[in-house]
């Protein structure tokens, strides 16, 4: 019995041997086809590449208008070329804006029939992988050890929201959203009798200046804001941080809304914190405002700041799944 | 622009001026909220930290096959999280500076009055600029931390920060954020 079955091992091992060298043959002769699943993989690692180490288009036409206002030999333009230098290094060398690659936020548009949960296991190692080259730090705490060792993987992390559309392709947003900056987010209760703020876009509007205030420079400003008006509590804050996904060039369609986004901005410019906060011209960069319904009882106003390294991008895939289009 | 070098000088410090642009080289130790949590819970720090700068600072650190460290990306994190604890690492270990982003509070300023030290501002989100100025990286402790969490030994080479609280009593935060709140109310 044991000599047959040592004979049938020794057979198998011979067949496998000869199947790949089989398969080398035939690879070296045909170009390389990778599976799709691995084709996702590398489009998601260079999502996260760019996100994380090129500054998008229309956030730095606003960078170089806000340097061209601030007066010379100030600390104010002195901060705001580090940050153009910064940008300009960045991509240079393919290297992260900011060491706090913040929280990992994706959006994915798909269409019906998509496949959730494989998207996840393999975006999942597509993250693990850009922790690995240093394009992500290790940025995942376990919030009861203190450990972080998961590279960047566990309850949380990564964010990945999915969106069912009637188009055929997959569109993958993706957030890269700094600490320092989540941390000077705020949420306010209307009326608020503190600040003489009612139910009202002028109560709105006297509580996203005082977390402008607030903030004062540290959200790593000049920053952009994204505003939720209503919702819960939670549903507020998500839609705060998907304003985000605006371009900063873009209208509001809500004539209401635009015209307060416009004033917030022209205002927060005339308090004076400036870059860093360092005292200067520009203290906000945009403002973008949403609005949900509420209840009767509630009143909430949602503002989640980004700092100036304001890293989101975003990808359509061919079916294929190698990168189609870039979105910003 | 000042120039700061190693090693530094009590004098040194005591000449910088909330607004100054310095270049600082020479030695920096990383530090941010586990090391001043770990040190506030008693534990004496693994490095002798006497006239020495502390960076608030999480870099992505890359470690290579022959065991040598490469930073590849290392500005500063927003320091104000470390108000309650910075005052008593001045007192206890004599530090002459801390570098951070985002200023600090009146305990921090009563701390760099009494022990002659000064918060220096480094630019927030620079982290390529910044990176670009470490030369080297000589040792890590405290490794268990994580390593953001960490406590790394670089050697730096004209590393810019502006002087933004000094040894006097006098702090660009409070200034601005004066300033700012009083435009509000005429804004609102």
């Amino acid at each position: 019995m044991a000599k047959k079955k040592a004979v049938k091992k020794k057979t198998a091992k011979k067949t496998v041997k000869k199947t790949t060298k089989k398969q080398t043959k035939k690879l070296s002769k045909t170009p390389v086809k990778a599976s799709p699943d691995k084709e996702l993989q590398s489009s998601i690692i260079e999502l996260i590449r760019v996100t994380s180490t090129v500054i998008p288009d229309d956030v730095q036409k606003v960078i170089l208008k806000a340097l061209a206002k601030e007066e010379k030999n100030t600390t104010a333009e002195y901060a705001m070329n580090i940050i153009q230098a910064n940008i300009k290094l960045a991509k240079m060398k393919s290297q992260p804006l900011c060491q706090d690659t913040g929280t990992i936020i994706f959006y994915v548009n798909h269409p019906v029939g998509f496949n959730q949960g494989h998207f996840t296991k393999i975006c999942q190692k597509a993250v693990v992988a850009a922790t690995k080259v240093g394009y992500l730090r290790q940025n995942s705490v376990d919030s009861l050890t203190g450990k972080n060792e998961t590279m960047n993987i566990g309850p949380g992390h990564p964010s990945i929201h999915f969106h069912e559309h009637k188009k055929k392709t997959v569109e993958i947003r993706l957030m890269l959203k700094g600490g320092g900056c989540e941390n000077v987010g705020a949420q306010y209760s209307l009326p608020n009798s503190e600040l003489g703020a009612g139910r009202d876009l002028d109560g709105v509007r006297k509580v996203i200046l005082d977390a402008v205030n607030k903030a004062q420079g540290k959200g790593c400003g000049p920053g952009v804001l994204g505003v939720c008006i209503g919702g819960d509590r939670g549903a507020g804050y998500i839609n705060s941080k998907e304003q985000l996904f605006r371009k900063l060039d873009d209208t509001n369609d809500n004539k209401d809304l635009a015209k307060l986004e416009k004033d917030i901005v022209q205002t927060s410019n005339k308090l004076g914190i400036g870059p860093m906060g360092f005292g200067g011209k520009t203290t906000l960069l945009g403002c973008k405002v949403g609005v949900l319904n509420r209840l009767p009882a509630s009143f909430y106003v949602s503002i989640s700041y980004m700092c100036w390294a304001y890293r989101r991008q975003g990808v359509t895939l061919k079916n294929d799944n190698k990168i189609n289009k870039w979105l910003y | 622009m000042k120039k700061l070098n190693y090693p530094f000088k009590k004098e040194d410090i005591l000449d910088l001026k909330v607004g100054d642009m310095v270049l600082i080289s020479g030695k920096l130790f990383t530090g941010r909220d586990a090391v001043h949590k770990r040190i506030h819970d008693g534990q004496k720090p693994p490095v002798n930290l006497e006239n020495q700068i502390i960076y608030h600072c999480g870099p992505v650190v890359i470690e290579n096959k022959d065991g040598s460290y490469e930073v590849k990306a290392a500005g500063p994190t927003t320091s104000i999280r470390e108000e309650p604890y910075e005052w008593q690492v001045m007192r206890d270990y004599g530090i002459l500076g801390v570098i951070g982003k985002g200023g600090m509070g009146p305990k921090t300023l009563k701390g760099c009055q009494d022990y002659g030290c000064v918060y220096m501002h480094a630019i927030g989100g620079a982290a390529q600029v910044l990176a670009e100025k470490i030369k080297s990286v000589d040792n890590v402790y405290w490794r268990d931390l994580g390593s953001p969490e960490a406590i790394w030994e670089l050697t730096v080479e004209d590393f810019p920060v502006v002087i933004t609280m000094d040894a006097h009593g006098n702090s660009l935060h409070k200034e601005v954020e004066e300033h700012s709140s009083e435009a509000l109310k005429n804004l609102l």
